[in-house]
């Protein structure tokens, strides 16, 4: 376990920074939410009046005046679109760096093989995904209590839990891709994470790009559909874990044969 | 016992050339020296000896196992140097040292000591600070504290200063009357001449000749050196003619009878007929063949 370990320290400033930066803006956000609610009546009636725009950001299904609906909206911004990133880069940087960095040959001619690089690697990504979850949670709840809310536990967890997924399962692509890329490829990580939020803006727009909704993870993550169905979309979701266990065998299969040059 | 064995090992890169048929065989206990031109193929031989690039024809043995399947196995014995001495340049070199040790399960912490002591490395400073001559120091201690029996150094003394270089082979040596076998890549002929037993030249991905350093600088061939003429008669087997004013010098492989009868037919003030520089044996290595 000296790789994991070796991962999570080198890698430790950048998830103190991502998760001090997610954490306090969730925080921030629930922190104003009182002062917002009352003036959401007037909010929700302008979004209801703004059409296409609401439903994009699936803000058409949403009762603003409750906790939830506030915060699932706040979420998707910031824990959705700020943990896909930390995700992407993460999955992307993981095998690639060492190649970039000249390193890999101090690190694979030690007796060590290609697959438990990998499977290191692989654990210590996820490790540092649980790590800025379980902050997230944890200062959410903090926030939660302060503001005097008492929203449903099992939604909440429910809403952590897709954001948590959609983490996995874009730092497990991004880390498939960053087998077979050799340097950087960092623009590739954060561009997918993007475009997979456009995606699902773009997807609920219009019924003709419901399609794309088993392409993007954010499709299961869509906190208004959560709250709506009280639970995970199970197709999209399962679309997703295909995705995943996909990236994960790509990054196993292409780096046990790869040429470090 | 062969400690490294190549059979008929080929890279291709696709279009451009890696390696092509290399029968390398390197004994227990030897100073090896591999010696070629940039690009010859000198760290493919050797990546594709530790499992770093797959061989796209032939194989190789090292302790007797193959390359491929004991690959952990092996790397358990051998130390490697690369050539870029790259490390984790927000570690400090403490660190990186000792996690080398810890990759391989092993407390080197005595010996780690011993090597930075002789080698003069503040181990208290970050990769970053450290120029490229100091992070080689770090990657010789990297590649020698765990003890290993067979030391892959490539291109070890580039950025090295001349102090450490002396130092460094000493280390080298030292390890090598312990039983270590030495396979190192160099340019510098002259190293390769004083340290080692045994030299392989590669040249465009070929292996051209591999010898004991001794056999390697006794050729057919005899520097001729003359004095007092300007003008050289015909003459066959003659390479490398050099005319700097009543001198003349040149590599001669023909038959002596011949070369003496047209030195008698000279009117000469010195004549100086001796065996060619190790160096200048490589040097005919490296360049190009006439046609």
């Amino acid at each position: 376990m000296t790789l994991f370990k070796h991962e999570l320290k080198q890698g430790r400033n950048a998830l103190i920074i991502w998760t001090a930066v997610i954490a306090f803006m969730l925080g921030t956000c629930i922190i104003i939410y009182p002062e917002m609610k009352s003036q959401m009546s007037e909010v929700s009636e302008m979004f209801s009046e703004m059409g296409s725009f609401s439903a994009a950001f699936g803000m058409d299904k949403i009762n603003f005046g409750e906790f939830l609906g506030y915060f699932s909206t706040e979420c998707g911004n910031v824990l959705g679109l700020g943990g896909a990133f930390f995700a992407a880069l993460l999955g992307i940087t993981s095998l690639a760096k060492e190649e970039k960095e000249h390193t890999a040959e101090f690190l694979l001619t030690n007796p060590i093989s290609r697959s438990k690089v990998v499977l290191q690697k692989l654990i210590s990504v996820f490790m540092q995904i649980v790590i800025l979850n379980a902050f997230v949670v944890g200062i959410t709840a903090l926030s939660v209590l302060i503001v005097g809310e008492k929203p449903d536990a099992k939604l909440l967890a429910l809403i952590f839990l897709a954001y948590f997924i959609l983490q996995v399962e874009i730092a497990a692509i991004c880390f498939g891709i960053s087998a077979f890329i050799g340097r950087g490829g960092l623009g590739v990580g954060l561009g997918m994470a993007a475009l997979f939020y456009f995606l699902n803006i773009i997807s609920n727009l219009t019924e003709q790009a419901e399609f794309l909704k088993y392409i993007t993870p954010f499709a299961f993550a869509e906190g208004a559909d959560i709250i709506t169905n009280k639970s995970i979309d199970i197709k999209y979701l399962s679309v997703g874990l295909v995705f995943t266990v996909i990236g994960i065998i790509a990054a196993f299969y292409k780096y046990g044969k790869k040429d470090i040059l | 016992m062969n400690v490294i064995k190549t059979y008929a090992l080929t890279k291709n890169y696709g279009k451009s050339r890696g390696i092509i048929d290399i029968d390398l065989t390197v004994e227990e206990g030897d100073f090896f020296g591999f010696i070629g031109p940039n690009g010859a193929g000198k760290s493919t031989t050797i990546r594709t000896l530790l499992g770093l690039i797959s061989p796209t024809g032939g194989r190789a043995e090292l302790f007797g196992k193959d390359i491929f399947k004991q690959k952990e196995e092996i790397l358990k014995f051998i130390g490697y140097m690369p050539s870029e001495a790259a490390f984790y340049h927000n570690m400090k070199v403490k660190d990186v040292i000792k996690l080398s040790a810890e990759i391989r399960c092993m407390d080197c912490r005595d010996e780690a000591k011993l090597l930075c002591d002789r080698l003069e490395i503040d181990t208290e400073k970050k990769i970053r600070e450290l120029s490229l001559g100091n992070r080689k120091k770090v990657s010789v201690v990297c590649a020698l504290q765990h003890k290993p029996k067979l030391c892959i150094l490539d291109e070890p003394t580039s950025g090295l200063d001349p102090l450490m270089q002396r130092e460094f082979y000493s280390i080298l040596e030292e390890l090598n009357k312990a039983g270590t076998t030495i396979f190192l890549s160099s340019h510098v002929l002259s190293e390769i001449q004083r340290y080692c037993k045994h030299a392989a030249v590669i040249r465009e991905g070929r292996l051209l000749i591999s010898d004991s350093i001794e056999n390697l600088g006794h050729t057919k061939a005899k520097r001729v050196q003359l004095r007092g003429t300007d003008n050289l008669p015909s003459l066959e087997n003659v390479r490398d003619l050099k005319i700097n004013g009543d001198t003349i010098s040149f590599l001669y492989s023909g038959k002596p009878d011949i070369l003496l009868k047209m030195l008698a037919s000279l009117h000469l003030s010195d004549v100086n007929i001796s065996e060619p520089d190790l160096e200048e044996v490589f040097m005919h290595y490296y360049e190009k063949e006439e046609k």
